[in-house]
């Protein structure tokens, strides 16, 4: 029987890769002074898991690699090494390396074995530096050792297997053993003679315990060895002798071995020479074992055996990405299918023969139909959420590698871990986080001279944080650094001029500068940040997600950086807006405040553009029916309102027709069914049955810094 | 046949050896920890116990231990999984009352093989 373990390749990857993570965080938190043993055995448990699934696996590459890290792990564990703070960088290199391996088995692809042999080559040499002897190199059991000379060109054993009075308390059965023996030799002869010398009075007999030895004639060529398999389980507490048998005729032999003498054995042997078929094994009186009976009755647990079919197994080729779902979220859901269907089949059975009458329990199975529907839909939104642990994870190792590069001492402080987030949006927001946190370590901390002449403490202090607000996620990425330089930023700007010489800005309005494209302080561009891949990409990458980025920053006590991030991509609180006989739908997130848009308030500035002031600021204007080419003539609003929105930290006043109601709405992607438009992200369905578009804020808004075309006629808006 | 506790916290290993043997018409149960085939143990008596030895919780040695005072449990066979092959483990799990050992990496027949010699 074959079975195909490819199946079971997917869950090996998965529970490596967790492994693989807790390996890591376990060995960025050990201090090579004080190695607390726990840690150590969390670690070793872990390789020595992906050590054994990847040799059961077929991954000799990985299992063999794995080896030499456990050996030193398992020196280290049982004291008679000390961990040193190169062997927990080599660990972590491993770590990376196996992370390497596996992903590209997992990929399909061979994995690069240059640099598990690089390193490989550096744990052997540490291993054998020193004299620890007993590396978990040896392979043999001891017991055969001495002995391994294949005696196969030998006519046969005799064994002598008087086994301990416990044996039978480890779970271990002689009689077992005897047919495995039998099943050894197969066809060949195989003769067994107890020996009944050492069975007690009745009265003293301890039934669990086992009173008799064997003498074991195996007329075969096997070799000792696989004889000694056979064994292997209680070699140690058995007395198990072997002599080899020549040519010599198996009478003869026992003839000449007083200790066999006993009744039974004579009576077997006498049975044998009369020809006398022996009877079946049965308790310990036995006799000779008959190798007919014992195949035949293998042969039928090996029909048996063979009976269920190992079914076909999928191709493997591109492997699915899944999640883990709790049990308790799957639970509920069905829970909640089970109210729907209820619900369902009560509403089904109001409508068979409906009269007026019986409208309020309608009513009522409705707004339960809403409410169950809710609930389904927040259920499935919660089977992918994931705790943004799964994006903080990477960052204690960053910020360690990162710092000994940069010489800084740092601190990672990460709070809000189990805050959830789904799961696109997790896998979205890590590239921005990380070059966020790179860039508070390589700009934003000072170096531990400049700390401590500024009165610091030497190790400086990254915080991320992360929590719900209102329907967002905030990610918090602080540090308490120098804060933002903002002479040198407005500086930069100027010489790049982004900003005119003349033009004075607040201290805000600086520190939005850095968002722009294409800048960068840094004087060195350094191997850390500053490659050119600026904070532009990072709001861009933000906004894409439909979230926004701001920073705060005190001169002297460090910056943060603030990420707001709807909770998932799939479901859009809206704002439903009436523009001529069209609706259309504001993220709620990107709404600032909505008014009465009053008409003196307005002040027409240089070109086209109309601002109006909102108590301290100037704001532009845009009329949507314009934008959406939806005016005929310059009819005028009966009622203006004016929704104030903010995109890409910039404010901007959009003029509709009318408010309607605010509701959750499903995105759907007019690229994909139609094409990109300008100023739309998506689009919905309304409970009506039509389609509504969604503002896509921020385009809107750079739409009308290019063209200055929305606000050509918005003096007439009022 | 052969009602078999399948013990490992590494999920594929535990997979791949319940499914071999519930393959070979075997009734199989799995547990994460020594803790939790302790407890399902104590609820039902298997023929067999396949235990992993580095487990979190409760370890496979501890495990045999706990296993060997039930009075259900004193003869059945309990056979420990391990990849070290050197002495030291086989060793300490014989002391703690194990049958025997299998050792990783095993292939499925070799499994089925090496069971054979402990179910009757």
């Amino acid at each position: 029987m074959s079975i195909d373990l490819s199946q079971f390749h997917q869950i090996f990857f998965e529970e490596s890769f967790e492994g693989l993570d807790v390996m890591e965080s376990q060995l960025l938190e050990l201090q090579p002074q004080e190695v607390d043993a726990e840690s150590v055995n969390t670690i070793f448990r872990a390789a020595h898991s992906i050590k054994g699934g990847a040799g059961t696996f077929g991954f000799m590459q990985v299992s063999e690699f794995t080896h030499v890290l456990e050996t030193l792990l398992d020196e280290i564990r049982s004291g008679t090494r000390t961990m040193q703070r190169s062997y927990i960088d080599l660990f972590l290199q491993s770590v990376d390396c196996l992370r390497a391996m596996l992903s590209s088995i997992q990929a399909g692809s061979e994995p690069d074995m240059e640099r598990a042999a690089t390193l490989k080559g550096s744990f052997e040499n540490i291993l054998q530096g020193t004299s620890a002897a007993d590396s978990a190199e040896q392979d043999l059991p001891s017991d055969t050792g001495n002995t391994t000379t294949a005696d196969v060109t030998e006519s046969g054993w005799r064994i002598i297997f008087n086994p301990s009075e416990d044996i039978l308390q480890t779970g271990n059965e002689p009689f077992r053993m005897l047919r495995e023996l039998q099943e050894l030799v197969g066809a060949d002869y195989l003769t067994v003679i107890p020996v009944t010398d050492n069975l007690p009075e009745f009265t003293s007999l301890t039934p669990e315990n086992c009173y008799l030895s064997w003498i074991l004639e195996i007329r075969s060529n096997v070799s000792r060895d696989d004889i000694a398999s056979v064994f292997e389980w209680v070699a140690d507490d058995c007395h198990i002798d072997y002599q080899p048998l020549c040519a010599a005729p198996l009478k003869n032999t026992h003839d000449d071995t007083p200790e066999i003498r006993t009744g039974a054995e004579q009576k077997s042997a006498a049975e044998r020479e009369n020809g006398i078929p022996p009877a079946e094994i049965d308790s310990g009186r036995t006799a000779t074992l008959i190798p007919e009976k014992i195949s035949e009755a293998l042969e039928i647990a090996a029909a048996q055996k063979s009976k269920p079919s190992v079914s076909a197994r999928t191709a493997r080729s591109s492997e699915p990405s899944s999640i883990r779902v709790s049990i308790d979220k799957v639970d509920s859901l069905i829970n909640m299918v089970g109210e729907l269907v209820i619900t369902q089949s009560m509403l089904g059975e109001l409508g068979q023969d409906f009269d007026m009458s019986r409208l309020i329990r309608l009513q009522e199975g409705l707004t339960q139909l809403e409410q169950n529907t809710r609930e389904l839909q927040e259920s499935v939104m919660k089977i992918r959420m994931m705790p943004i642990s799964f994006a903080f994870s990477r960052f204690p190792r960053l910020v360690r590698d990162l710092g000994s590069q940069l010489g800084k001492q740092v601190n990672l402080v990460m709070l809000g871990e189990n805050t959830e987030l789904d799961k696109t949006v997790m896998e979205k927001i890590g590239d921005p986080l990380v070059h966020l946190v790179r860039n508070s370590l390589d700009h934003g901390l000072e170096t531990t001279e400049q700390r401590l002449a500024s009165g610091k403490s030497a190790e400086g202090t990254i915080t991320l944080n992360a929590y719900h607000q209102g329907g967002n996620i905030v990610i918090e990425v602080k540090d308490d650094g120098a804060g933002l330089n903002e002479e040198r930023i407005l500086h930069k700007a100027r010489q790049k001029g982004l900003v005119p010489e003349t033009q004075e800005l607040s201290s805000e309005e600086i520190h939005q500068l850095i968002f722009l494209p294409g800048f960068s302080t840094a004087d060195v561009v350094s191997d850390i940040s500053g490659r050119g891949v600026g904070m532009d990409v990072v709001r861009r990458n933000i906004a894409e997600l439909n979230g926004n980025i701001e920073v705060k920053s005190v001169r002297g006590k460090g910056s943060t950086f603030i990420i707001r991030l709807p909770l998932t991509l799939a479901i859009l609180d809206g704002q439903l807006v009436k523009v001529k006989n069209e609706t259309y739908i504001f993220p709620l997130v990107s709404i600032v405040e909505s008014i009465q848009l009053q008409k003196r308030s307005l002040n027409h500035v240089t070109g086209s553009q109309y601002v109006m002031k909102l108590r301290d600021e100037y704001i532009p204007i845009i009329r949507l029916d314009e934008f959406f080419n939806l005016r005929s003539n310059d009819e005028e609003f009966e009622n203006p309102m004016l929704v104030v929105v903010e995109g890409d930290n910039e404010k901007v006043g959009i003029v509709v027709d009318d408010l309607l109601g605010q509701q959750q709405v499903v995105i759907k992607s007019l690229e994909q069914n139609y094409q990109r438009v300008a100023g739309i992200s998506g689009a919905t369905i309304l409970g009506d049955g039509t389609v509504a578009l969604i503002i896509d804020v921020s385009d809107v808004g750079k739409n009308l810094e290019k063209s200055g075309k929305g606000q050509s006629r918005s003096e007439q808006a009022a | 046949m052969a009602s078999i506790l399948a013990v490992d916290d590494s999920a594929s290993m535990r997979q791949m050896v319940s499914f071999t043997l519930r393959g070979a018409g075997h009734d199989v149960q799995e547990a994460n920890d020594g803790v939790q085939a302790l407890e399902l143990a104590s609820k039902k008596k298997y023929d067999l116990v396949l235990s992993d030895v580095n487990m979190p919780n409760m370890n496979g040695i501890e495990l045999v231990k706990e296993l060997r005072q039930l009075a259900d449990y004193k003869f059945v066979p309990v056979l420990m999984l391990t990849t070290e092959s050197a002495g030291d483990v086989k060793a300490q799990g014989k002391q703690a009352g194990a049958t025997g050992w299998i050792v990783k990496p095993f292939n499925p027949e070799q499994l089925l093989s090496t069971i054979k010699r402990v179910l009757g």
